[in-house]
């Protein structure tokens, strides 16, 4: 026992160990396990802030179904958004990286420059491609036309909004390419190299090695994004206000809304709930399918 | 044959890296573009691509239209707090899980990794009504406090990274009188600078770009973080495009410095964190 070899018996260890994790404990108790109740309870009120709450029971929940186009709504924009989002940014993550992984000149200089939009904040990447969208004096659009191409709408038209949001949310990409490229140089050469000698070309490497190889780093990351893509909140909130005809107003905007704009706190936090739970689900099917494609090494 | 093949595959590589990385600079050298024109030049069709007359007045404007260098002074209050929080918390958390044998540790060990699973929106309007109790709304507390109570994503990468520093060190200071907190001071810590610097810039990164904690929290002009300062240029009637994206580049531009002058410590981060589920 290193601890009584280290003059400490087992109960000060213990001590010093919660003592030590204290922050941790409080801050899931604080900023974790009492929001998520305070939330459950509140969903379950009529509430303004001001006045007294009251207790409604599952009201609000029902009221979110069936009286609430607007949430059907943003749900489905969000949906879109995520379904659209999340595969194009594995696979030219994935892409990305098998291609820097390849013996290219100015490898460092790539990653570079791969990795900087993920540096810039939300805020100004809305800004700066809220410009570049303009669908008159956007660059986009310019280029567009002097290549003889028709002028796309962009952000202001209703179909083409949420393509839009998607075609700004893979320009940063590039840290999971960076994450991805690091998962590739840790597999091992010989199992490559083994591949090549009994005749196989690049795609059974592909298949067989690398997709399996990094089949967990995959999942992860792609649970992570999916995660972050169904909060989509500042993009539209910046850009679009949800609009045109909220075709892209997204869920967290409308809880944002309903708490601080309209001062529902009862639906909004219902509203919490249901995207939290939608979020689990949405995890949880992606976890349990993934047994069929994801590797882990040291079971069969 | 075999020899064309090969040179056309090395072809269409450099040619995917070269837009590729064309796609990921151009809309950051166009806000360096806007943010030296006038609006007048910025609405000229057919595009000037690059200003003719050089307007660097934008950047003094961004700092006579609204506080702006307020807004760069709070950010930095804000960020130092949340980096010296970060590091104290997180350094004492991940010794606790890896190097203390005890009951219960593994248990919240998962707890906190657990939490990297949560949306983060969802506690948002709780922990508003709890600021709202505590009656620290409009202050930089709700932004500050929550980081000295650790990270999930920076208890992860440290635990896996203590786990690589040999127990015999503690062990050989235990024999010499030294205790836990002193271990952690004059043993751990400097052997642990390096990932401490990469939480350090994550921990900047995440609170330099932080945009809902403000919005939420900060009602006073004069309190705002450059996140939502910027969007105070933004108006229905009139937004001044090339003091804008003046602000936005000055927004970035710490970001883009601290990104060159500590690379490899962003990259071991990403890969640290990123790899294991």
């Amino acid at each position: 026992m290193t601890g009584a070899k280290m003059g400490f018996n087992t109960k000060r260890q213990t001590l010093w160990g919660w003592i030590l994790i204290s922050p941790l404990c409080l801050g899931l108790t604080l900023w974790v396990a009492f929001p998520m109740g305070l939330s459950l309870w509140t969903s379950l009120t009529e509430w303004d802030m001001l006045s007294k709450a009251e207790f409604v029971g599952l009201k609000n929940y029902i009221t979110i179904f069936t009286e609430d186009e607007l949430f059907l709504k943003s749900v489905r924009n969000t949906l879109y958004f995520t379904v659209l989002s999340v595969p194009l940014q594995m696979i030219i993550a994935l892409g990305g990286a098998l291609l820097l992984n390849t013996q290219v000149r100015g490898k460092r200089a790539f990653r570079t420059i791969f990795y900087l939009p993920s540096l810039i904040p939300i805020v100004v990447s809305s800004v700066m491609w809220l410009w570049l969208f303009n669908s008159q004096y956007g660059l986009i659009n310019y280029l567009l036309h002097s290549v003889g191409l028709n002028r796309v709408q962009w952000i202001d038209s209703r179909h083409m909004v949420i393509p839009s949001l998607t075609i700004m949310n893979i320009w940063n990409v590039g840290n999971i390419i960076i994450i991805f490229l690091a998962g590739l140089q840790g597999i091992p050469k010989d199992l490559l190299e083994a591949v090549e000698i009994d005749g196989g070309r690049y795609w059974h490497k592909f298949r067989f090695v690398i997709i399996p190889l990094l089949s967990p780093i995959i999942l992860y990351n792609m649970i992570v994004n999916m995660i972050k893509c169904l909060q989509l909140f500042v993009e539209p909130y910046i850009m679009t206000g949800g609009g045109p005809v909220n075709s892209s107003f997204s869920f967290v905007l409308h809880i944002y809304n309903n708490a601080f704009k309209y001062g529902k706190m009862g639906v909004a936090n219902a509203m919490a709930w249901v995207l939290f739970i939608l979020t689990l689900l949405i995890s949880l099917v992606i976890f349990k399918t993934s047994c069929h494609w994801t590797y882990y090494e040291g079971d069969r | 044959m075999m020899r064309t093949r090969r040179t056309g595959a090395v072809v269409l590589t450099y040619l995917c890296l070269v837009s590729g990385a064309i796609c990921c600079l151009i809309p950051l050298l166009w806000l360096v573009r806007s943010s030296l024109m006038s609006t007048e030049d910025m609405f000229k069709l057919p595009l000037i691509f690059f200003p003719k007359k050089i307007r660097f007045q934008n950047y003094a404007e961004v700092f006579t239209m609204v506080p702006f260098a307020k807004f760069y002074a709070n950010t930095i209050f804000v960020v130092t707090f949340n980096i010296l929080g970060a590091l104290i918390s997180n350094l004492m958390i991940a010794y606790g899980l890896t190097r203390i044998e005890f009951k219960g540790r593994k248990l919240m060990f998962s707890l906190s990794i657990g939490t990297l699973m949560l949306p983060a929106y969802v506690q948002l309007i709780p922990l508003f009504i709890e600021w709202n109790w505590f009656g620290k709304i409009n202050t930089f507390f709700p932004l500050i406090v929550p980081a000295f109570f650790g990270n999930a994503f920076f208890i992860f990468m440290l635990c896996q990274f203590l786990r690589t520093i040999p127990r015999d060190f503690d062990e050989a200071a235990f024999m010499d009188g030294a205790n836990y907190p002193l271990i952690i001071v004059k043993i751990i810590f400097p052997l642990a600078k390096p990932a401490m610097a990469v939480v350090a810039i994550f921990q900047f990164m995440f609170t330099w770009n932080d945009f809902m904690g403000p919005l939420l929290f900060l009602n006073d002009r004069e309190k705002f973080t450059l996140a939502i300062g910027i969007r105070t240029f933004i108006s229905t009637y009139y937004t001044p495009w090339g003091v804008l994206m003046a602000a936005a580049t000055l927004t970035i531009l710490p970001l883009i410095v601290l990104f060159f002058s500590a690379q490899k410590f962003f990259i071991s981060g990403l890969t640290l964190g990123g790899i294991k589920g």
